[in-house]
């Protein structure tokens, strides 16, 4: 039995992430002998606060057979000790318990595995019958290990792979009367200050993500390439050299401590490709490196590369856009 | 208010890496090493608010007896004293190995007087990124916590922290005694001075010796991602490959009409 800790967004959309980490559940772990067989899923999502009609059909268009409802006003604003803790309440006594892994889900998991006196594996990528593989070291390296519980508590990296609808099922709701501890809402949210909302939710969105590093030069640097981004309807990411520099916010941060974004193209301009970066980067689906130095980790790793200066490149570039767009 | 910062010696990659003979760590013998980012924030806020308080800020690390570099990087910018727990096999702990550590050298430093009003910790560590250590201590202890958290002011009978969530920034409101896992974002470490450098040769460092694990490291082995062969296709050289380039990006579809 797999229970999947499953986010919606502000419209009650399933998120990305955790459509990745339903499919992990579904296509991943049935290999490392871990979960019921495929055809039968034996995958159940877990949803915390509203669930509309649409997650319960996108989620059944995953193959999930059975959704856990929790539901109760103590769980309105968020606490991770009292979702945790109603999480663990309906989870299974012996199978895995997985979310995706954002920040929310790396939270919830290790309480929940510590409430459930269990260990928790954070950004796991594959499993086997060799046991887990998870990123280390910002993803320069792998550890494989194995998770010796009855519960098995672990997060799925994000972009582990990628969403797969599978035939359509009907999932059965299960709601509870729950009962939940005073002592778990000592750390509940007091308030959401929606006007600074997370603004990385266009670049983890967007299809085109122009990335910008240390090459710009100054915080006035950014002409050409925010040109670019218009151009491609796109959004800015950059290297943490600039956000370090106070050039741009760390909300356009891509890298390991930033966004990992998963855009169809990622033009990298003055990015030399530090591993941290390259860890934000990989699941572009094209990569192009607009660069000085061809021996650059960037340029190598990448599809395509212009060697040159971002400025002369870029400004060429936004020109040739205009002048075939007439 | 007086608090304690645990930060970790991790090192300070930039390429690829590879593995010791063991297999099971990195041959960091190369390498340079730091503190983990979301750590040198964690110090910062640490410094910032013991100093708008009146405390004292303490730095706590589990590593190896060359850690004491991170210990006195951590003093050079404004923390007070520091805690070695010394091991030289650090990678065979677990998390919770690691929280119970920690929680077992707090309990022993408020037998000695030294009591902690706030326990900061980075989010996760840049090597081992568990995503949980902050959390076990806080259990251990029997104090709230919080994970995620970019910034937080003194309040009248706790603390107000903030944290990035899903639909925009959280407030929480948060009694002390608590740990706060550091999330980075929120605040820009500062540099050290020449007076603080000076100050860190001599700052008071208080050393233990680690125990022997107790429920011991899951880890089987480290691997490698396979190295790829490279197979850019290098489109020209400066703006006179432009056009090949937009050429890529009309037939990937993202150009706006």
């Amino acid at each position: 039995m797999t229970h999947v800790f499953v986010e919606t967004d502000a419209g009650g959309q399933v998120t990305l992430t955790s459509a990745e980490a339903v499919t992990f559940a579904r296509t991943v772990l049935p290999d490392a002998g871990s979960a019921a067989s495929s055809e039968t899923s034996g995958i159940e999502a877990v949803v915390v606060g509203a669930l509309s009609d649409d997650a319960v059909a996108e989620l059944g268009r995953l193959g999930v057979a059975a959704i856990h409802h929790l539901e109760h006003p103590d769980l309105e604003q968020y606490s991770a000790a009292a979702w945790a803790q109603a999480i663990v309440d309906i989870a299974p006594e012996s199978g895995t318990l997985l979310a995706s892994g954002t920040p929310r889900g790396m939270e919830l998991m290790a309480h929940a595995a510590i409430r459930a006196g269990e260990r928790m594996a954070a950004n796991v990528v594959s499993a086997d019958e060799d046991g887990l593989l998870r990123q280390v070291f910002g993803g320069t390296a792998f550890e494989r290990l194995r998770l010796d519980g009855d519960l098995h508590v672990l997060t799925v990296a994000g972009h582990a792979c990628t969403p797969e609808e599978t035939t359509p099922t009907e999932p059965e709701i299960f709601s509870y009367d729950l009962d939940i501890a005073e002592e778990d809402l000592r750390t509940r949210v007091v308030r959401t200050e929606e006007e600074a909302a997370d603004d990385t939710s266009g670049l983890t969105s967007a299809r085109a993500v122009v990335g910008a590093g240390r090459g710009v030069g100054s915080e006035n640097g950014f002409g050409e390439v925010l040109e670019l981004v218009d151009h491609l309807g796109g959004a800015l990411g950059v290297s943490r050299v600039v956000t370090g520099l106070g050039w741009r916010p760390h909300t356009e941060q891509v890298g390991q401590t930033g966004s990992r974004i998963s855009p169809d193209v990622y033009i990298a301009c003055g990015i030399s490709g530090a591993i941290q970066h390259m860890a934000g980067v990989e699941a572009a689906k094209t990569l192009v490196a607009i660069n000085t130095d061809e021996e650059s980790t960037m340029v190598q790793r990448s599809d395509y590369a212009i060697i040159g200066d971002l400025h002369e490149v870029v400004g060429a570039v936004n020109e040739e856009i205009v002048r075939r767009r007439g | 208010m007086d608090i304690l910062v645990c930060i970790k010696r991790v090192p300070d990659i930039a390429g690829s890496v590879t593995l010791d003979d063991t297999g099971t760590g990195i041959d960091d013998s190369g390498l340079g090493h730091t503190m983990s980012s979301h750590e040198e924030c964690a110090v910062e806020l640490a410094i910032g608010t013991a100093s708008a308080t009146g405390g004292t800020v303490t730095v706590l690390t589990v590593g190896p007896a060359e850690a004491v570099e991170q210990l006195r990087a951590a003093v050079a910018v404004g923390a007070n004293d520091g805690i070695l727990i010394e091991t030289a096999e650090a990678d065979a702990f677990a998390p919770e190995d690691i929280a119970q550590v920690i929680g077992d050298v707090v309990r022993d430093r408020a037998e000695a007087g030294q009591t902690f009003d706030l326990v900061l910790l980075g989010n996760d560590a840049a090597d081992t990124g568990d995503f949980q250590v902050g959390i076990r201590l806080a259990y251990d202890l029997g104090y709230p916590v919080l994970s995620n958290i970019q910034s937080f002011t003194p309040g009248a009978d706790g603390l107000e922290a903030r944290g990035i969530g899903p639909a925009g920034t959280e407030v929480f409101s948060l009694d002390l005694p608590a740990v706060i896992a550091v999330q980075e974002g929120g605040v820009d470490p500062r540099y050290p001075s020449i007076t603080g450098r000076m100050k860190a040769k001599k700052a008071p460092i208080v050393e233990y010796d680690a125990p022997e694990p107790g429920t011991g490291n899951p880890r089987i082995r480290l691997e490698l991602p396979e190295v790829e062969q490279s197979s850019v296709t290098i489109l020209g050289e400066g703006p006179e490959a432009a056009p090949a380039l937009v050429d890529v990006l009309e037939e990937i579809g993202v150009i706006r009409p």
